[in-house]
């Protein structure tokens, strides 16, 4: 049945070191394999009884590799994972299976080795049991951030700015009062909410939207990370502001030299800050390769309905219908179609995507797609 | 009944919300006009009045806020000027209604559908069976795009999109003349944002209804829209068919704000406007855009901008237009 899941099958014995050596190396500062994030659903008394489990697979076998210093967009619909994947990549939440691997700063990496975590090849070490010592999470917390999609709900209300982007360093022990407060002074400057002094002892609520998102980027940024997670940074901020707050993370980005993994559903958003643009579907990702390439010529079924179903401001749209390839809405992650998981949807589906799961395929260089259509026989 | 062509005149509106730390002036002598079978688009950023204006035109403004001057003529008869008992028996829902931001969201966990929606009917047509209404209900679930079938299914078994349908099949319950939908598509997906916009525009075609839709996306207002209402701190700063605001902007807002969407062809360029907009409880004096405004004159700072009539209907409020 498609609900049960062996858990022990899924941790298949792989050797993580093989397949790192496998690889052609091309700077990357994060790797995943096969990455799966599997959460159990409540179960009523005849489940429990019968043993039964069920889960939503939020992330069902994802690999990407996101180079130092680029942007790598994760981009899809609301319940596709790309969420939960940003979330478990900086440990937020642990793997269910699979592998994240990441290069370090070297003074991390000293840290790491004298605490007796070995790398697994070079300078890379495997995130998996490290995210499980509290004590590791909390050490990787420096170098892996992340920037919440909702500067409403994500800031404490009833603390002030200054607590807010101090209390990571709190956590982290610098216990120089002095020093934590010229490096808050220092990130307050550096995202604009100058001068500093004005904003400290506000309180959210007396912040616009875009300062809030800004405070929310201070606070992600105080520790000095290598690798942020912006999840929706701009989605909940008008549209005259949101180039704006874009333009900082790049400018941040160039000056602290960032690696970034935007979360997004807004391919025309991606576009302008993205380097390299994976789209995901139901837990995987459907077509990965550079931004330009992917919204210019989307291989995908899926890249192109997303592609044509966003709206241009351009009035002779309103003359005309949408045309809408798709059908209906994502499935739930409870019950996954077999086969190609897009094909319930998909108006090209013929036999083998209702049989087999397509695989990732390389149509022209860094430019791939899993889809049965460009399957060569 | 008036058959003029015109459906609806808000002449000189003013809403005004009376907390403790001042009046907020949240509409601020607004005017426009709306034929029968039109569409408007009001488009402004958050905080500049476009859901107060809406609440003002179904007179449901919550407290402290106030209609406090202006007139909304709908169908020639100044709705503002008559009692809540009559305005409530046929006018709010029966002529004109609403489909309020994030309404997906508040239907009832605990009944399904198809109930949902009869109540609308047995609450506002007086001698309707409780059956009927309920055939009634599947019809309009049949109308916007839902399986009657469904009827019987409880929100949560509904996905975002069907839910958003339900909301538009209880605005469109009674057979209104005037459809308001506020940010209707802000919650869903961009597929699903397109299927709501192409079910919006066939049931304006198919119900010949007018419909003002209310977004700060003004790529969503030209998927739709004849007209545009370009707002800004209170007041329209730029009003005209689509065509022409969107291949010439005339205030220096609109033009920012249309260059200010992210779009997926053409050159990719980050631009946005500077600053933020202003306190309503104590706007700027002159033309409210003035502190943002590249072209800042002094007399912008000085005087409030008249409403200049381009020709073709068209209006700016803005200094670099009016005649020396």
């Amino acid at each position: 049945m498609q609900n049960h899941i062996d858990l022990e099958l899924l941790n298949e014995v792989r050797d993580v070191k093989e397949l790192l050596s496998n690889i052609h190396l091309n700077n990357e500062i994060m790797i995943t394999f096969n990455l799966k994030k599997y959460f159990p659903v409540r179960l009523g008394i005849i489940d429990v009884l019968l043993r039964r489990k069920i889960y939503v697979k939020a992330v069902d076998g994802i690999s990407f590799r996101v180079r130092e210093g680029e942007v790598f967009c994760l981009a899809g619909e609301s319940g596709c994972g790309k969420t939960t994947t940003g979330r478990t990549v900086i440990g937020l939440t642990l793997p269910t299976s699979g592998y994240v691997i990441y290069k370090p700063r070297r003074e991390l990496a000293k840290e790491l080795i004298e605490l007796g975590y070995e790398p697994i090849k070079g300078d890379y070490f495997l995130l998996n049991d490290l995210f499980k010592v509290r004590k590791i999470n909390k050490l990787l917390r420096r170098e892996l951030q992340i920037i919440f999609q909702d500067p409403y709900s994500a800031l404490n209300p009833r603390h002030t700015v200054g607590y807010i982007v101090e209390e990571p360093l709190i956590i982290q022990g610098l216990k120089d009062r002095e020093e934590r407060r010229r490096m808050v002074y220092q990130v307050l400057r550096d995202v604009k909410l100058t001068p500093p002094e004005d904003f400290i002892s506000r309180r959210p609520h007396q912040l616009s939207g875009g300062q809030r998102q800004r405070v929310v980027v201070a606070r992600a940024l105080v520790l000095n990370p290598r690798f942020i997670v912006a999840d929706e940074p701009v989605s909940m901020l008008d549209v005259s502001i949101r180039a704006e707050i874009l333009k900082l993370m790049l400018e941040l980005k160039e000056r602290r030299g960032l690696t970034y993994l935007f979360i997004t559903h807004d391919l025309a958003t991606a576009r302008l800050i993205c380097n390299r643009i994976a789209v995901m579907y139901l837990g995987k990702i459907v077509e990965l390769g550079p931004t330009d390439v992917v919204i210019g010529n989307p291989l995908h079924p899926y890249t192109r309905a997303l592609v044509a179903a966003i709206p241009e401001p351009d009035p002779s749209n309103r003359l005309k219908m949408r045309k809408l390839d798709i059908k209906g809405e994502v499935p739930s992650a409870i019950n996954i179609p077999p086969g190609c998981r897009f094909h319930p949807r998909c108006p090209y589906t013929f036999d083998r995507c209702r049989e087999a799961e397509p695989p990732v395929m390389e149509i022209e260089p860094d430019h791939y797609v899993s889809c049965w259509l460009y399957a060569k026989e | 009944m008036s058959t003029s062509e015109y459906l609806l005149h808000v002449s000189d509106l003013k809403i005004y919300y009376y907390t403790y730390e001042g009046v907020v002036r949240a509409v601020d002598g607004v005017s426009f006009s709306i034929k029968r079978g039109e569409a408007l688009g009001i488009a402004g950023e958050s905080g500049c009045g476009k859901s107060t204006l809406a609440y003002g035109l179904l007179r449901i403004v919550p407290t402290p806020g106030k209609i406090v001057g202006g007139k909304v003529i709908f169908d020639g008869v100044d709705i503002l000027q008559l009692s809540e008992n009559e305005f409530k028996r046929s006018y709010r829902w029966k002529r004109i209604s609403m489909v309020f931001q994030g309404a997906m969201n508040s239907l009832d966990p605990v009944k399904n559908i198809g109930k949902q929606i009869a109540d609308v009917i047995l609450t506002h047509e007086e001698g309707t069976s409780k059956s009927e209404a309920y055939r009634k209900a599947t019809e309009l679930l049949k109308l916007v795009g839902i399986d009657p079938a469904r009827a019987k299914s409880y929100p949560h078994e509904l996905s975002g999109g069907m839910k958003q349908r339900v909301v538009i099949a209880m605005a469109l319950a009674l057979n209104p003349d005037l459809l308001i939908a506020d940010e209707p598509t802000t919650a869903l997906d961009v597929v699903v944002q397109a299927q709501i916009i192409n079910l919006l525009k066939d049931l304006k075609g198919k119900l010949r209804m007018s419909l003002i839709l209310i977004t700060h996306d003004l790529s969503i207002i030209a998927e739709i829209a004849d007209k545009v209402a370009i707002m800004y701190a209170g007041k329209i700063v730029e009003l005209g068919r689509m065509e022409d605001i969107y291949e010439d902007p005339k205030h220096p807002y609109t033009s920012k704000l249309l260059r200010s969407i992210p779009r997926l062809r053409g050159k990719a360029s980050l631009e946005w406007i500077p600053g933020q907009p202003p306190d309503l409880k104590n706007p700027p004096p002159g033309c409210r855009f003035h502190p943002r405004c590249p072209h800042a004159m002094d007399r912008c700072r000085r005087e409030e901008p008249p409403v200049i009539s381009l020709g073709r209907n068209r209006f700016v409020s803005c200094w670099l237009h009016a005649k020396r």
